[in-house]
């Protein structure tokens, strides 16, 4: 059994008097890629950025690699390896694309190394070398989402957790990004992937989370939930 | 690309010590060219303590992307900082290690002393950006001013709006600055030791600056202005880089204060109005933000223009119209003005803009034609 990288025990998240997560219990090992799928405001998001210390949790415990992240500051997650690739991707739009990658490298000091990941990142997006030089702002939405991984991917993160990678893209464009997730992940990153295309993520993940009004409803292996029947017919649309 | 041509090290360093040359016999050029030389040696002077503050806030607002209008506060804070320890005033009420410091402890304290003032200004406006930073800062200069003219009473620190007078020059070494110098069979007057003194510390301010740009926390200027939240996410600690901008910032203009003052020999609450936050900010934005040369360019024009105009039109007005129509203190920000709205017409990315400024800029043309 491989080690438990991301434990998450009971978790609460209020906005002012909303609860929009109401207790949830999550566990993601070394290596594995899990899915958390649901409805719009589930608390999907929430608990993300809740994971990444962008919001205060109310009540519960979350443990990296067998720390607790309560003291942490916001600018502490990237030091210790836990990335958001953020909802709507969240680049420097006026920076140009290779600017943005260099940029997710800025709490590394081993500048060997750091070039080294840039012709790896490069190696993975083929597109944003040919536009090095170019402001992230002018690249076409899965470009900016390519900037988006990629700059996570130069911090060398432990867990990487992606917010809606599919959102506002072409179908073409968004198998291509799922391409590299799967890429990504056979590299040995750990990925929690939050994702309204369910049947797309289901399919990529080892294992899957489904949320419903600030619960965690169930949990099972991805194959599991894309043959259950419930799940079938609330998101699969089948 | 207007440096294309210093593309090899030979040729850059040849530009290099054309411009050394040139700087270097600069003051006796202008005596020997104007009549009035001297008073045109003060403005270059005077040119040289606006590259200082210009380049000090091309970093809050060029780099860092936050806009302040009361940057004229921290010049004041190192001018008075050096004024209150190197003039008579407060020679009865300090004891007498504390006055006259020497030159080299007396530029640290006025960098330390406005730096302090940055972060005091800086650390209640962490949340706030563009015209409500704009208008907190704007509010903090003024405040600065009003203090520096209040304070007489009860206890009479800075002698209110009367100013602080006799204030020591720079004694460096063993050269007493406020007397002509003699070396090498040249003369020195105070307005050439001076210029040596004011250049130096303004290589040095450039070279600082260079250094900060391409450095770590240059970047994390640069990623607070374009998205803060992102920068923060990249594991940018905000806050501090935030406040680490205004304290440096703040600093350049400390160091330009004092030399001021030395230089000047007199300081007021009046050259620190709000006219003069404006100007500098105008010296960054018209020579083009975030990019040092283009700062640079902008200081000198909007310093030195001025006084071109001073010198231009009268002769001008009696040759048009015979006699003198226009207060000439008018005309001269009138036309300065004019050409102003001129250049950020036609040229919003400022004279020499950075590389980045003129891509965000025609970012939409580019696309346009793309």
């Amino acid at each position: 059994m491989s080690q438990t990288l991301l434990q998450v025990k009971d978790l609460k998240v209020a906005y002012g008097g909303i609860h929009a997560v109401k207790g949830i219990n999550l566990e993601i090992k070394q290596g594995e890629l899990v899915a958390l799928i649901g409805a719009n405001g589930a608390g999907k998001t929430t608990t993300l950025k809740t994971l990444i210390g962008m919001v205060k949790p109310s009540d519960g415990e979350i443990m990296f690699n067998g720390k607790s992240t309560a003291k942490l500051h916001a600018y502490d997650y990237v030091r210790h390896g836990l990335v958001l690739v953020p909802e709507g991707r969240g680049i420097f739009s006026r920076l140009t694309v290779e600017e943005n990658l260099q940029m997710g490298a800025y709490v590394r000091d081993d500048k060997a190394e750091v070039a080294a990941d840039l012709e790896r990142v490069y190696g993975l997006f083929p597109r944003l070398k040919e536009r090095y030089k170019q402001l992230a702002g002018t690249l076409s939405g899965g470009e900016q989402q390519m900037v988006a991984i990629g700059r996570a991917m130069m911090s060398r993160p432990k867990l990487l957790l992606l917010d809606e990678p599919s959102m506002g893209l072409a179908p073409i464009i968004v198998q291509k990004i799922f391409e590299i997730i799967r890429m990504i992940a056979a590299e040995g990153v750990t990925m929690l992937l939050v994702e309204q295309n369910a049947k797309l993520a289901l399919q990529t993940a080892n294992r899957g989370y489904v949320m419903e009004s600030g619960h965690v409803t169930l949990a099972d292996s991805a194959a599991n939930l894309l043959a259950n029947e419930a799940i079938q017919k609330a998101y699969l649309g089948e | 690309m207007a440096i294309d041509f210093l593309k090899t090290p030979r040729q850059r360093l040849a530009v290099y010590i054309a411009l050394a040359v040139v700087l270097a016999v600069l003051p006796w050029a202008l005596g020997g060219l104007f009549e009035n030389g001297k008073s045109w040696l003060r403005a270059v002077d005077f040119a040289l303590l606006y590259i200082m503050l210009a380049l000090g806030l091309n970093i809050v607002v060029g780099y860092t992307g936050l806009l302040d209008l009361g940057y004229i506060a921290f010049y004041a804070v190192g001018a008075y900082t050096y004024a209150l320890l190197n003039s008579p005033h407060l020679q009865a009420m300090l004891p007498v290690w504390m006055m006259h410091p020497p030159f080299v402890v007396m530029i640290i304290l006025a960098a330390f002393m406005a730096g302090l003032f940055g972060v005091l200004l800086g650390t209640p406006t962490l949340k706030l950006r563009g015209d409500y930073l704009a208008i907190v800062t704007l509010g903090f200069g003024e405040i600065i001013r009003i203090c520096l003219n209040n304070l007489d009473h009860p206890i009479n620190i800075t002698n209110g709006p009367q100013g602080l007078n006799g204030i020591s020059k720079v004694h460096l070494f063993g050269l007493d600055f406020g007397k002509p110098i003699q070396w090498l069979g040249l003369t020195f007057d105070v307005a050439h030791s001076y210029y040596y003194l004011i250049l130096a510390f303004c290589a040095l301010i450039i070279f600082v600056t260079l250094r900060l740009q391409q450095s770590r926390i240059g970047r994390a200027w640069v990623a607070i202005r374009e998205d803060e939240i992102a920068a923060n996410a990249m594991g940018i600690n905000t806050r501090n880089i935030k406040l680490l901008a205004f304290a440096m910032g703040a600093s350049f203009g400390g160091v330009s204060g004092a030399l001021f003052a030395s230089f000047q020999g007199f300081v007021s609450p009046e050259s620190f109005v709000l006219m003069e936050s404006v100007m500098v900010l105008c010296m960054v934005v018209l020579g083009g933000m975030g990019n040092i040369p283009g700062v640079i360019l902008g200081a000198i024009l909007v310093s030195i223009t001025p006084e071109l105009l001073r010198d231009a039109i009268n002769p001008l007005q009696s040759a048009v119209f015979g006699r003198r129509v226009f207060d000439p203190e008018n005309l001269r920000m009138l036309i300065f003005g004019l050409a102003m709205i001129t250049i950020m017409l036609l040229r919003p990315e400022g004279l020499w803009p950075s590389r980045r400024r003129k891509l965000e800029i025609h970012e939409h043309e580019e696309e346009a034609t793309a």
